[in-house]
């Protein structure tokens, strides 16, 4: 009984950990459905965009180092704070700018090549945009706070103790993190059903050849899907940030999101989410059953391993198109 | 005018279907090859040795490892890092059970033994396609990574799980440990790296190398002209593999000489492989090594220019650094998406127009 | 373009190349990569306390000490590269910051004649200088640090962890691995469980972990983390209420920036040192003067005084102190490797000796000699108080205990004697 008890409630912090994970995955999705384009540097973006709003928050010069390195000054901060609405909002501003010029400056000379060529532009992107950060912003840790709730929630565990004789444990950031995601994903469902632009993005996604013929720009489109997925790099920057402080180990949640996107298809928002729950209630089974009979710390490749098999039965992912060739 | 093929008569298929058919090629060829073996060895340093040269040929290696999957066969593969360890420590547990046996044969079981370990991850590929399979091979990278610092027996019960090479001999010269001389050591690697490169070129233009060229142009066509994608994919993941297990073993035993697999075989190793291997060049022996050369070459270049040079402070040179790499990337993707080896190609055929444009 | 390009590189490197009068000391940081939040801190301590002595005594001895910094990014073939970038004559001792980078430098060091010092981290058997000749870690090591969080916790428990459970978080690497044996055989001296959670780094997701500890309820929890590793363990141990003064981190996880996200909830949170923290000692008076004020600190000076950054200046004091002494004994300033060696063997940092630094008390006695390079091998614990947002010490020195200890370092060294045909010195 006991034991079902602990299994009930890693089921539920395994839910609530794929709902971390589906937030990365999702700015990848958002982005391979649109464009055709790999973007691994998703994680790096997620990690710039909590870069730049701790530093916006906090009032930090921008360049501060290479400036004193260079003119000899002793520059730091501007003295300000700036609320946290309103940095959220700048720092959405700048990562529109992001999208603008990794368009203009990358995506435009890139069109018509092969995957592999897009995909392998993304990791150049993703070395820059972390050099990049670090100069722009400094490379200490640094403490990210919205004012987002932390720790065990007392109502779900009085609530399951009341109910079950064991008091759960459920993370506030993670309740959070999951009405975020939901919201996030209504939202972006919306957003594709009901405007122009986001019906404009679903022809994008269908077929780039009879979009254009119809009228739809593809660079705007181009454009506005990666600044959505900035926003939700920003998202999950945040998420991951607040729990353990913004620094460079933040941008390797990207190899946490691939088996996710394997999972549930590299081209389904939904695929993203379920695929997210999937890994995360998984990994966690997995360990807390078979890991201690194999010397534990398999969370890194179980994810990787469960994805894989599956795909040998469903090569296309759970919610994945159909992947239907001709000779 | 100096670099033409005129004159240059082929009186056989043979010669005609030779790797340069130039002459000036050919000679270009031999000589490089003997100052490699024959100058190099003289003159290098330690420094040398042990930070350009030695890394650049096992990279060079495991660049045209990878190469043939991903070039030649068209199986995009991030799982390098995992087979690279797999060498290593097959090494490490051959060369300390067999210590009387020559290291170099171990080099190459090691490599045999990569191989078989890559056709059973290979096996997948029969199913998975494109990105799918790419992210999938990242379940060996994790899956190997994870085993070699789990299970003692592969690093002998020692207390830390590091592997540290024994000191082996070659003819009575010292190849591994760390009283060996810079020639050694090189000499080792690019022995290795001639023979591979060798191997490959030959592999690639013969029976084989063509049905993995049908497997990457479409699968589906090859197999109804009667190519066997069993075969094929799992011939090409034991080739690729045999190479870049070789690369694990020499970058431990001869460069490193002291590994830990989530340190040196990580997932960046996976990455940068593929880098060197797509910026040298898809399907090119010479752009697996000129791609191993950039990469190794260019942070090693732009750290000293930037702190030796212009004595900026080390972070700051590190992350500009980083800047500098990723933009160069991006900038030879647009610039040229098949590589340096595709650059090399038109600058030998404007070569052998010039001084005339047509 | 090749010819360039080798011309360049040649070109650079002999610009790096320095000026002879001066002592050596290549600094192999990383102030990049996933460790740069502690690597800063470390670098930046390291060299303020030789830009205090150049600037304010004119070196040691009348010379200067240089210390070109190279960037590792904690990764280590970059650190190998480094180590034979600046691995000149003059060079005289490498401290790399990392157990990684160390491993592959103590047979290469051996080879090559330099003095390889690694102050709490590197291998531990390196202590017995019977067969690590160029190796030191003292003042203390992970077996020390091991030992000492046992002794601590027989302190408060009134002398008996009979029946009590232990739980050992840890980074899944070299570094991580190397206090289970030694918490193991305690574990059968003293009678306690010992439970072992590794976690794969990086280490931003510890749930599993942290669940299990919540459902075993392990009366303490001892923590060997780096990096992310760190700041998601407090986080998650905050979250679970585990009670933070039941938590004690290894050296390496007592930073500032370890337990700062986290915020309020961290209070409370013990972790070993074996260095004073806070800028309060006359030290920092001379610091302040002579390198802060005329704009000549490492990094801006933002981080003067944190844990990690002492620890820096601790690592170059010592360093420093070895220097004078192999002075005094070469008669000659100028020394090399050889005689830093020789200095290190003889060296003897007193409580008095520390009192003169403007130090006191922010170190032990360290005495080396042939066969110990490893020192005492006491180390302290301190608690972290989130509201002042410092550290603050809350014992005095432990000393480990060396039954455990000794057997443990003799076999360790002597199956690495074994391997690398290495017969004692000592005598």
């Amino acid at each position: 009984m006991e034991q079902l008890l602990y299994v009930a409630e890693l089921v539920m912090n395994g839910l609530m950990t794929g709902v971390m994970y589906a937030l990365v995955a999702l700015g990848f999705v958002l982005i391979f459905k649109a464009s055709g384009v790999f973007n691994y540097s998703q994680g790096v973006l997620a990690l710039f965009a909590a870069l730049t709003l701790v530093g916006i928050q906090n009032g930090q010069i921008p360049f501060a180092h290479l400036i004193n390195a260079m003119f000899g000054t002793n520059l730091h901060s501007f003295g300000w704070t700036v609320p946290s609405v309103l940095a959220i909002l700048l720092t959405a501003g700048v990562m529109v700018l992001l999208a603008l010029a990794i368009e203009k400056l990358v995506l435009r000379h890139l069109v018509g090549q092969e995957p592999i060529i897009l995909f392998m532009a993304t990791i150049g992107l993703a070395y820059f945009l972390e050099g990049f950060g670090d100069v722009m912003w400094g490379a200490d840790v640094k403490t990210l706070d919205v004012g987002l709730p932390q720790g065990i929630s007392d109502t779900a565990e009085a609530w399951t103790a009341q109910l079950t004789g064991y008091g759960f444990f459920i993370d506030r950031l993670d309740i959070w993190a999951a009405i975020v995601a939901t919201a996030l994903v209504a939202a972006l469902v919306a957003f594709s059903q009901f405007t122009k632009q986001g019906r404009a993005m679903r022809a994008v996604a269908d077929d780039h050849q009879a979009a254009l013929s119809v009228g739809i720009s593809l660079q705007f489109i181009w454009i506005m899907v990666w600044s959505i997925a900035g926003f939700v790099a920003l998202v999950a920057g945040i998420m991951w940030g607040t729990k353990s402080g913004v620094q460079f180990s933040l941008s390797l949640i990207a190899l946490k999101a691939l088996p996710v996107l394997m999972l549930g298809g590299f081209t389904s928002i939904p695929g993203a989410i379920v695929g997210g729950l999937i890994i995360g209630v998984g990994e966690k089974l997995f360990e807390f059953f078979v890991g201690p009979m194999i010397g534990g710390a398999t969370e890194t490749w179980f994810a990787y391993v469960l994805a894989l098999i599956f795909l040998v039965f469903r090569p296309q992912g759970l919610f994945g198109e159909r992947i239907i060739e001709r000779v | 005018m100096i670099y033409r093929e005129a004159g240059d008569f082929k009186a056989s298929y043979r010669a005609d279907g030779q790797t340069f058919p130039l002459r000036l090629d050919r000679t270009a060829y031999w000589a490089l090859l003997a100052v490699a073996f024959l100058v190099v060895p003289f003159v290098i340093t330690d420094y040398w040795a042990t930070s350009v040269l030695v890394p650049f040929l096992i990279y060079a290696i495991a660049a045209l490892g990878l190469n043939i999957l991903v070039g030649y066969t068209g199986q995009v593969s991030l799982g390098t890092g995992g087979f690279m360890a797999v060498g290593a420590y097959a090494t490490y547990k051959l060369t300390t059970m067999f210590p009387d046996v020559s290291i170099l044969i171990h080099v190459v079981l090691a490599g045999g033994v990569t191989a078989l370990v890559g056709m059973l991850f290979g096996l997948p590929s029969l199913r998975i396609k494109g990105f799918y399979l790419a992210v999938s091979t990242l379940a060996a990278q994790f899956f190997l990574i994870w085993l070699f610092n789990k299970v003692p027996w592969f690093y002998n019960y020692s207390a830390s799980g590091q592997i540290t090479m024994p000191e082996r001999t070659v003819f009575g010269v010292l190849v591994t440990g760390p009283s060996t001389s810079a020639p050694a050591k090189y000499l080792v690697c690019l022995g290795f790296a001639v023979i591979l490169a060798w191997l490959a070129r030959n592999l690639t233009r013969g029976t084989s190398g063509r049905k993995w060229m049908a497997i990457r142009d479409m699968d589906i066509a090859a197999e109804i002209i009667g190519v066997n994608p069993l075969t094929a994919k799992l011939t090409s993941f034991a080739v690729s593999s045999f190479m870049i297990g070789i690369a694990g073993a020499l970058f431990f035993a001869v460069y490193l000489g002291a590994a830990e697999a989530s340190e040196s075989f990580g997932i960046n190793k996976s990455f940068l492989i593929l880098f060197m291997v797509i910026i040298g060049g898809l399907g090119s022996v010479f752009g697996s090594f000129a791609g191993a050369a950039f990469m190794v070459l260019l942070p090693v270049l732009l750290k000293n220019v930037l702190v030796g040079g212009m004595g900026w402070p080390t972070d700051l040179a590190a992350h500009i650094e980083l800047m500098i790499v990723g933009a160069l990337i991006v900038f030879f993707l647009i610039v040229e998406p098949h590589g340096l080896a595709q650059l090399w190609r038109l600058t030998k055929e404007k070569l052998r127009l010039w001084p005339f444009p047509h | 373009m090749k010819l360039r390009f080798a011309a360049a590189v040649a070109a650079a490197m002999m610009a790096a190349g320095p000026a002879m009068a001066d002592l050596l000391v290549p600094h192999l940081s990383y102030r990049t990569g996933p460790y740069a939040g502690n690597g800063n801190q470390y670098a930046d301590g390291f060299n303020d306390y030789f830009t205090l002595i150049n600037e304010r005594d004119g070196g040691i001895g009348g010379e200067k000490i240089l210390t070109p910094e190279c960037e590792t990014a904690y990764n280590t073939e970059k650190g190998v590269e480094c180590y034979e970038a600046n691995k000149s004559e003059a060079a005289l001792l490498y401290n790399p910051m990392s157990t990684g980078i160390t491993y592959q430098l103590i047979p290469k060091v051996a080879a090559d004649e330099k003095v390889l010092y690694t102050p709490g981290y590197g291998r531990t058997s390196a202590k017995n200088g019977d067969v690590f000749k160029w190796v030191f870690n003292a003042p203390a090591n992970y077996w020390d640090g091991a030992s000492v969080a046992i002794k601590y916790l027989l302190d408060e428990n009134g002398g008996s962890l009979e029946g009590k459970k232990i739980a050992l978080i840890y980074h899944n690497s070299a570094y991580g691995k190397e206090p289970i044996r030694t918490l193991q055989d305690l574990s059968e001296k003293h009678g306690f469980t010992l439970t072992e959670l590794p976690v794969d780094p990086p280490g931003q997701e510890q749930k599993s972990q942290w669940l299990q500890i919540r459902r075993e309820k392990p009366d303490y929890v001892i923590m060997w983390g780096w990096g992310v590793m760190n700041q998601a363990a407090i986080q998650e141990a905050a979250n679970i209420r585990f009670p933070m003064e039941n938590f004690i981190g290894i050296w390496w996880s007592g930073g500032e920036v370890d337990v700062q996200p986290a915020g309020a909830a961290a209070d409370g949170y013990k972790s070993l040192t074996f260095n004073g923290v806070g800028t309060d000692y006359p030290f920092y008076d001379d610091l302040k003067t002579h390198v802060i004020d005329p704009g000549k600190a490492s990094g801006g000076g933002q981080f003067v005084g944190s844990a990690v950054y002492s620890r820096g200046v601790y690592a170059a004091l010592i360093i420093g102190e070895a220097i004078s002494k192999a002075q005094e004994l070469a008669g000659t300033p100028q020394i090399n490797a050889a005689q830093l060696r020789d200095g290190f063997e003889a060296l003897d940092i007193s409580e008095e000796r520390m009192a003169e630094l403007g130090l006191p008390g922010f170190g032990q006695p360290i005495q080396l000699s042939c066969e110990n390079h490893g020192g005492a091998g006491m180390a302290r614990l301190q608690q972290w108080d989130a509201d002042t947002g410092t550290w603050s010490l809350i014992t005095d020195f432990i000393q480990p205990d060396a039954e455990v200890l000794d057997p443990l370092i003799a076999e360790d060294s002597a199956a690495y004697a074994a391997e690398a045909g290495i017969t004692p010195r000592c005598g």
